[in-house]
């Protein structure tokens, strides 16, 4: 049996609806068949010190990173992760986490390059849930393990690689292409090698991928965690930054899990046609040798 | 160079469990982590913040004059920071209270033996290599 949509106005108006539930909706769904809420957070232990009712823990590091190649898990690894936690094909996956669903989005990004269907992010995440006083459990589930086939990952649509940016690169002058920098202002500006009170992860060189408009992630996310209206987040990269739904976009950040949240923005909530993830992102241009970069303000 | 007894028992602890478990000491560490004492508690901007971890961590260093000045260590990470507390309560489990020395004793990469690398992931330990070394710092110019 298929899981409803959430009809609520406000989501009405994002161009996907059906990619979004509010906390409202969640907590009167918890239990219909065919749905299984995924937590993941930046912290490792917070699923730990409490969850949603029946959700299961997906780690974004530990589990969809392959161990040895910088590289996302295979087809094999990321079926077992799946029927594990009861998972299967057609299953709808509700997924909310820490941070204003930032590493939420990482997640639904990496299910969506195995063309997972129909996966949903919770909108607020995991601090809308807790500060409206929802239930929640230290029990740990023990789902029926599923049957996810092995599918083969798919990075061409919404996945960006360094040869990939470097050709779009070309477009971007000419209004072809669009890149959206979603790092802080001072990552941007090469101020900085690395976001404010994070730790350094080893670029050799600051600044940004020329052309790129800097509008960083969190812009997107009102005061509670939840996703600003239609309107604002248009106003913000449509009417500021000049971006359009026709443009082919690349989104990056440092590791690609920050311009997930903004690929889920601009692909669901705005309607954008083309729109990858850049996860080399500044680890590795920052560190790439004779690849442009620009400093300063500007957009180079 | 060695680890003070109580650092070093937190080690073996770690080191016995498989890598769930250790999550799970980790997790019953973050919950012993002390509140900070009334002078600490209004003073935020006394202590020094730890950019180094992924959520907001502060840390205080007290070293007292008298004997082998004792070393003594106030931490403040939210609780919704599990990982962070955790972190500053091996630091605190297994450094309060020990001689200046033998805080400036401990390997600066004693942690890798708490095998939480597979389990936490190396770049979210990265915070608790940066805690020592402030730490230590702290120690060395109030001891210099």
């Amino acid at each position: 049996m298929a899981v409803t949509n959430d009809p609520d106005p406000k989501l009405a108006e994002y161009a996907h609806p059906e990619r979004l539930v509010t906390t409202a909706w969640l907590a009167e769904h918890l239990t219909d068949p065919g749905l299984v809420v995924v937590e993941s957070d930046e912290d490792v232990l917070l699923y730990d010190t409490g969850h949603i009712p029946g959700a299961v823990k997906v780690d974004w590091h530990t589990e969809l990173n392959d161990p040895v190649t910088r590289d996302y898990v295979d087809g094999e690894r990321f079926a077992a992760i799946m029927s594990e936690r009861g998972i299967g094909r057609d299953t709808t996956i509700v997924v909310y986490g820490d941070r204003n669903n930032w590493w939420a989005a990482y997640a639904l990004w990496v299910f969506s390059l195995f063309g997972h269907a129909d996966v949903r992010l919770l909108d607020g995440g995991r601090a809308k849930w807790i500060a409206e006083g929802r239930e929640t459990t230290t029990d740990t589930p023990a789902p029926a393990r599923a049957d996810y086939p092995v599918v083969e990952r798919d990075d061409a649509a919404i996945r960006a690689f360094k040869d990939d940016v470097l050709a779009h690169l070309r477009l971007v002058p000419d209004g072809g292409g669009a890149l959206v920098d979603v790092r802080s202002p001072q990552e941007y500006t090469g101020e900085k090698l690395h976001m404010p009170d994070y730790p350094q992860e080893g670029a050799v060189r600051g600044g940004h991928i020329p052309g790129a408009a800097s509008v960083p992630w969190a812009r997107a996310a009102a005061d509670d965690g939840s996703f600003r209206s239609r309107a604002e987040l248009a106003a913000i990269y449509e009417q500021e930054q000049g971006l359009k739904p026709s443009d082919d976009v690349v989104a990056y950040c440092r590791i690609g899990e920050r311009s997930s949240h903004t690929w889920f923005v601009l692909t669901y909530l705005l309607g954008f046609d083309r729109v990858r993830n850049y996860d080399g992102s500044w680890t590795e241009w920052g560190n790439a040798v004779r690849v442009p970069i620009a400093r300063g303000e500007e957009r180079g | 160079m060695s680890l003070p007894p109580a650092l070093a028992e937190l080690v073996d602890d770690f080191a016995a469990l498989g890598p769930k478990d250790r999550l799970q000491l980790l997790l019953e560490l973050s919950r012993e982590l002390p509140e900070l004492p009334e002078r600490y508690a209004d003073a935020a901007d006394s202590m020094e913040q730890v950019h180094e971890c992924q959520s907001p961590l502060f840390l205080a260093v007290e070293v007292a004059d008298d004997g082998d000045r004792p070393v003594h260590l106030f931490f403040s990470a939210p609780p919704e920071a599990p990982t962070t507390r955790g972190f500053a309560s091996i630091m605190y489990t297994g450094l309060d209270g020990q001689p200046a020395e033998a805080v400036l004793e401990v390997p600066d990469d004693f942690y890798t033996d708490l095998g939480l690398a597979e389990a936490v992931s190396p770049l979210r330990l990265r915070g608790i290599a940066a805690m020592l070394a402030r730490i230590k710092r702290q120690v060395r110019s109030a001891t210099g």
